[in-house]
């Protein structure tokens, strides 16, 4: 009997068939891809095929090349803003409604968790065609509303001026995703043990000492994996700003992230000759990539190290998806 | 407690007050879309808030009527359900099999897989195209599909890998020395019992999928082959004031997934928060 176990269980080929099928498709369509795409940033060439090794060519140009640098680094400036005020406003509507949604019992609390991650459940484009509509500068619902409440001072052409397009999308980003860290923080703060704030409560803490000593702390772990995964998504948004700006980020490329950059030079192509560089958009996710990973390595460090094991999972489990 | 308890009663109205207000914020925008997708284009312009003062269903009928999203819709559909199929079917078997083949070979195709998590399948985006290219597969439909269930398996195969680790292996070491196959114990044991993990992978991979832009975009040109979502990138070109249709079509893309997520919020919440912390 003991034999059989061994014979069948143990049958190496059986269990790399098992893995084959998984294992081909990811090999061939992930892996191979991503570690491929860092490989052909040091590649040129025409149209869809980059046969000429050029070193750091595709870089040299991304980084000093007058036209191309000063797309490069206004996408790239500009992600950040657009990373800040998502991450300041998303996270921080998140964490609110965590805490009121922990706290005392409400009425109607499940009704308000549905709520609030509707957004999370929708097509990014569709919501920004929505909220496009609404900022619409003619008929748009939001300056309607301003003028009838006598705010028609600030009913502005609001995704038509550079000083507030990339603000907008940041904030219709943050309506869309702040679901997200909402149900993070909730399962957060629902694992913390009732007796700690019990005996805090006994000594005579407030709600606010009880939320930065006991709460925040015990929390970091998902701080930090709420910024990594901000950071990540930010870093390869693209959805949003084709929806309401287009994939040439204006007004006078304010709204311009790094996604759009990336599209333009590596897929579309620039206008007007639209044949796309692709060893330059190479370039471009190459950097997108070290990036993403020195972010993910800051963010582990800040938030993993003095919370111990959960903390750890950071690195490992916080890169979020495409 | 008491003290505290006061202080907690005074901040519930504004709790309420909070909680509305982002309410109306969240609802605002889906019923705009959903109510003026009914009116004519000037009601629109008079009124975007309030109801249809007259009905109409032009804007539905022309896209069910000689448009291609019905055919979006399909393709949309299609790629979606293979892919999903695909996911659990490769991420169930290779997550048994990192369970329980006993090796280091089976380490190394674990790390492999896990691996994955930590990279965005958006910077392979210029080789896949040409790998697109080279198969023939540009501008198809299914050209999509491999790269949504490589860009699936590896959180598929992590949030699997847990689960099967967790189930009482007696089950299966009684079978065995039944004499029984892997692959039918696979079948008739270990499916069975992962179904509720299953469930989540599902769900964290059907939102994204459904929703993606991306690979449609930069996959598909040809007008048939288009997905829903790529589809509705066309709307503001075509149709550029025909609003009623425009927001039609926006309404019925998220009618699928709403109603999927109003009929078990509870599996969508806990799926799609684990998928993003997880992945």
């Amino acid at each position: 009997m003991k034999r059989s176990v061994r014979k069948r269980g143990d049958s190496w080929i059986v269990w790399l068939l098992f893995a084959l099928p998984a294992l081909a498709v990811y090999t061939a369509f992930m892996a191979y891809p991503v570690i491929n795409s860092l490989r052909l940033s040091f590649y040129s060439g025409s149209g869809y095929s980059l046969d000429k090794f050029v070193g750091f060519g595709n870089y040299v140009r991304l980084f000093t090349d007058s036209g191309i640098s000063q797309r490069f680094w206004c996408a790239f400036g500009n992600t950040w803003v657009f990373f800040g005020i998502t991450m300041l406003v998303q996270n921080t509507i998140g964490l609110l409604f965590a805490l009121i949604l922990t706290g005392k019992p409400l009425r109607a609390q499940g009704f308000y968790r549905t709520i609030i991650f509707i957004p999370v459940t929708l097509s990014v484009l569709v919501t920004g065609y929505v909220w496009k509509l609404i900022l619409n500068p003619q008929w748009g619902a939001l300056n309607i509303f301003l003028t009838k409440i006598g705010l028609s001072s600030l009913a502005l052409p609001w995704l038509g001026d550079p000083r507030t397009a990339l603000a907008c999308i940041a904030l219709v980003s943050a309506w869309q995703w702040a679901g997200m860290p909402t149900m993070m923080f909730i399962a957060g703060l629902e694992r913390i043990p009732g007796d700690l704030f019990e005996s805090a409560q006994i000594d005579g803490a407030g709600i606010w000492r009880i939320f930065a000593r006991i709460k925040l702390p015990l929390i970091m772990p998902i701080v930090g994996i709420v910024s990594v995964l901000t950071f990540v998504g930010n870093f390869n948004a693209f959805d949003v700003v084709y929806a309401m700006e287009g994939a040439n980020g204006p007004p006078n490329y304010s709204t311009d992230l790094m996604g759009t950059f990336f599209y333009r030079t590596g897929i579309a192509g620039q206008h007007p000759i639209g044949i796309p560089d692709m060893g330059l958009g190479a370039a471009v996710t190459t950097v997108t990539f070290f990036v993403l990973f020195a972010g993910i390595l800051l963010a582990n460090r800040l938030t993993g190290e003095r919370s111990g094991d959960s903390g750890k999972s950071v690195a490992s489990r916080g890169e979020g998806r495409a | 407690m008491a003290g505290s308890g006061k202080v907690r009663d005074r901040s519930k109205p504004f709790k309420y007050v909070i909680l509305s207000v982002w309410t109306v914020l969240v609802l605002f925008p889906l019923w705009t879309m959903v109510v003026n997708s009914f009116k004519f284009k000037n009601d629109i312009y008079l009124d975007p808030f309030g109801l249809p003062i007259a009905l109409n269903l032009g804007g539905y009928a022309t896209v069910f009527k000689d448009s291609p999203f019905p055919r979006y819709f399909l393709n949309s559909f299609v790629v979606t359900v293979i892919s999903l199929a695909l996911i659990l079917f490769f991420g169930s078997l290779a997550a048994y099999s990192c369970v329980r083949w006993k090796s280091r070979a089976s380490k190394w195709i674990y790390l492999f897989f896990v691996a994955g998590l930590t990279v965005p399948i958006k910077i392979g985006s210029v080789n896949l195209l040409q790998i697109m290219i080279k198969l023939g597969l540009l501008d198809t439909t299914l050209s999509v599909v491999p790269v949504y269930v490589a860009m699936g398996l590896p959180l598929s195969v992590f949030t699997l890998y847990e689960f099967i680790r967790g189930l009482p292996m007696e089950l299966t070491e009684a079978a065995l020395i039944d004499g029984t196959g892997p692959f039918r114990i696979y079948r008739s044991i270990i499916v069975p019992l992962v179904k509720p993990a299953l469930a989540t992978v599902a769900i964290f991979n059907l939102v994204p999928i459904w929703n993606d832009l991306w690979f449609p975009l930069i996959f598909i040109r040809k007008d048939d082959q288009r997905t829903l979502i790529l589809g509705v990138t066309r709307l503001f070109g075509e149709y550029q004031t025909d609003w009623s249709k425009i927001l039609a079509v926006l309404s019925l893309s998220c009618v699928p997934v709403i109603l999927l997520y109003l009929s078990m919020a509870k599996q969508f919440i806990a799926g799609l928060t684990a998928g993003a912390v997880k992945g």
